[in-house]
């Protein structure tokens, strides 16, 4: 699959579709993502919305989208995307409306819904078939809300719900092996700080039918506590220390887009985002440092 | 037409192939299962052309009924009890974006503790959703509803979700002789989709359910949808009217039995109303003038049909199948708050039975109507009663005893 038609940078889309003026928060990594990937969706799509800091997109009566939209709740998104899609179907089988007309149906939704209250909807949504791509804009907790911790917080993260001086007891859920464990037709991690290798995984999974899934890290400056003109950095350093694998599902195998031959100390991601500074101050968490480091490096020694 | 021995649960089914769905999304539910396992099998043999698909829950069901229907397409659901309380959130939900379909609830007993047999805690926990509800006695009006409901739902004026609700075992498992339309006078009768707008096509982007900032455009969509299920009364009429040049049969908003002359009356929702139809039989038998009301439609609330009918009636016994814990019947306040202030009210008076499905028997029907006329005698209303028989109360006392003597029989022989 090397037929992309994003060689290089100036090879990305050049006019925008996402509207401006969002409530968005400013340096918000998931409406960075969102504003390429539906650069490269098009128009012709209907978003699914779950609840989360994106239901404000659409609020009445505006929207910065020029396809559709509908917001259902936060636990049943993909079921709303079995519904518009088999509406399409039955119109499209009927006559009633011909190909021009067909829409691409795409859930929108947070790590909230997408690990946790949503994943039952999800997984039989997958387990039906269901033609359509799932977008989650993954900010590693409850945003929305303030950032208290969800199901995709990484080990040792303060949120509001984790304040103590180890953070967040638990480890981050993954949401990429068990939407592989269903076996979709597609699945790829993104992020908005590396738009060549997002805009060719979205035009993959744009290509191709059935279940597909875009799993964006979403930097947030305001639950990562962090300065927003940051967020493009931070999303580099993720890739560069390896936290944030870049990788796709495809016909049954795993395959990474990007390997970093030597990757930088995690500590060098984790030290920018006020989420983490218990760890450095008053005193260096050497052992949590270390036990973060720890997971990375035993990732990757399982990819190579 | 055609008649034939239906449960309530085969009229459903009946309802809605006749209605031409085009979607079915489904859950299986005890005592609603029959009516999704009947429409699968007709699509199965091609006797129906639907696309049915089964959710992992009535939450994601009812969320796939809304959007499919907020596509542009005719959806049926149906459900029971755990299930439709599952789907709470999802009820209010798809009622707010104004999408027609018609739901099927199976009326079933809430847990705790967990059961199977009917009453209406399940459906009346709907009843602000801003669905509309229409409640069933026989299996021939299950059939009759579902056609109407699709009228209602689909009207220009209303454009909004319909429930018909029936009752588990007394209806949903009880055979009836049941007329089946012609399937050419129901299809004209219900008439083609008419989305009215609510599509998704890539020609003609939309937003909808959209987020609101603000208690003002909040209000506005709020308000909206009240209007909208207040002209669901005379739409209603209308429709009846329609059904009856059609079919012969006459569904009314509210049923009125042997009212004309009443002096006391039984007000009662669902399929219980016809053992209060016979004990009205046998009440007026032994000269009593006593008369039966049944609403049938419950939202939108037919308030002046129901004074009209009570107007100058001396005495009311409102027979709850439901019980709104710590405060009582919820018929009965519905009824309350319709007659007060009204000049010449009846005395009102609350019972509670039927929950679970313990029968009422027809004594307890004479009982009732016994208590009411010494109520307007005496221009007072007693307090509300609980149904429960002494017998009752000394086989549950019983079973106690006995698996108390049980236990401790296993724990000596241990």
């Amino acid at each position: 699959m090397n037929e992309t038609r994003f060689q290089r940078k100036k090879d990305l889309p050049s006019t925008h579709l996402l509207g401006t003026g969002t409530p968005m928060c400013a340096g918000c990594g998931g409406l960075e993502a969102l504003h390429q990937i539906y650069d490269i969706l098009g128009e012709r799509t209907v978003f699914v919305n779950a609840a989360g800091c994106m239901t404000l997109l659409a609020t009445y009566p505006f929207t910065p989208f020029r396809g559709s939209w509908l917001y259902t709740s936060m636990a049943s998104a993909a079921a709303g995307a079995q519904g518009v899609r088999d509406g399409l179907d039955i119109l499209l089988a009927k006559g009633e409306i011909g190909s021009e007309e067909d829409l691409q149906v795409v859930v929108l939704a947070g790590d909230g819904s997408s690990y946790g209250m949503g994943l039952s909807a999800t997984s039989s949504a997958i387990e039906r078939g269901l033609d359509f791509i799932y977008i989650c804009y993954d900010n590693e907790g409850y945003g929305n809300t303030g950032q208290q911790f969800s199901d995709a917080t990484p080990h040792g993260a303060r949120t509001a719900t984790s304040t103590g001086p180890r953070g967040f007891p638990g480890f981050k859920k993954d949401l990429f092996a068990i939407w592989a464990a269903h076996k979709p037709t597609y699945i790829a991690t993104v992020l908005g700080s590396e738009p060549l290798d997002l805009a060719r995984k979205v035009e993959k999974a744009k290509s191709l039918t059935g279940p597909r899934f875009i799993l964006a890290l979403a930097p947030c400056p305001t639950g990562w506590d962090y300065d927003p003109k940051d967020t493009v950095e931070i999303g580099k350093l993720a890739v560069k220390t390896g936290v944030w694998p870049l990788k796709e599902f495809l016909e049954g195998k795993v395959v990474h887009t990007h390997i970093p031959r030597v990757r930088v100390p995690v500590e060098e991601y984790l030290k920018t985002q006020g989420r983490f500074a218990h760890l450095f101050r008053p005193e260096r968490n050497e052992a949590m440092i270390a036990e973060i480091q720890g997971m990375v490096d035993a990732y990757w020694a399982s990819v190579s | 037409m055609k008649r034939a021995l239906l449960t309530g649960n085969g009229s459903a089914a009946w309802g809605a192939r006749l209605a031409q769905i085009d979607y079915l999304p489904a859950f299986p539910i005890t005592p609603q299962t029959e009516i999704i396992e009947t429409l699968g099998k007709w699509i199965d043999t091609g006797e129906m052309n639907c696309r049915m698909v089964t959710l992992e829950s009535e939450h994601s069901m009812l969320t796939a009924a809304g959007t499919a229907a907020a596509t542009g397409v005719r959806v049926f659901a149906a459900t029971s009890s755990q299930g439709f309380l599952y789907a709470m959130e999802m009820l209010y939900t798809v009622a707010g974006w104004r999408v027609p379909f018609v739901l099927v609830n199976v009326s079933r007993g809430l847990s705790a503790p967990i059961t199977l047999e009917p009453d209406h805690n399940d459906i009346l926990a709907a009843r602000d959703s801003g669905f509309l509800q229409i409640h069933c006695s026989t299996c021939q009006e299950v059939l009759d509803s579902v056609l109407m409901a699709y009228r209602l739902a689909e009207h220009a004026n209303v454009r909004l979700p319909v429930i018909v609700n029936l009752d588990g075992f007394y209806l949903s498992f009880t055979r009836e002789p049941v007329e089946i339309p012609h399937a050419g006078l129901a299809k004209e009768f219900v008439g083609p989709y008419a989305p009215q707008g609510m599509t998704f096509r890539a020609g003609s982007p939309v937003s909808q359910a959209v987020a609101v900032l603000g208690g003002s455009p909040y209000s506005y969509f709020r308000y909206e949808t009240h209007l909208a299920a207040q002209n669901g009364v005379s739409a209603f009429s209308e429709i009846a009217l329609e059904f009856e040049q059609a079919f012969g049969r006459r569904q009314d908003a509210v049923e009125a039995y042997c009212m004309e002359d009443a002096e006391l009356a039984f007000v009662m929702i669902g399929s219980f109303a016809t053992k209060a139809k016979d004990a009205v039989d046998r009440l007026r038998k032994a000269g009593w003038a006593i008369g039966l009301l049944r609403p049938r439609l419950l939202r939108p609330f037919p308030m002046e049909l129901i004074r009209k009918a009570l107007a100058g009636k001396l005495g009311v016994a409102v027979v709850d199948q439901n019980l709104s814990v710590g405060k009582g019947g919820v018929l009965f306040t519905e009824l309350a708050s319709a007659l007060y202030g009204m000049e010449g009210a009846p005395l009102l008076l609350s019972f509670i039975g039927g929950l679970g499905g313990r029968d009422i028997s027809p004594e307890e029907f004479f009982e009732m109507a016994a208590v009411t006329r010494k109520a307007v005698e005496e221009g007072k209303a007693p307090p509300p009663r609980l149904l429960y028989t002494e017998e009752e109360l000394r086989e549950v006392r019983k079973l106690q005893a006995i698996a108390h003597v049980e236990r401790r029989e296993l724990e000596a022989g241990r």
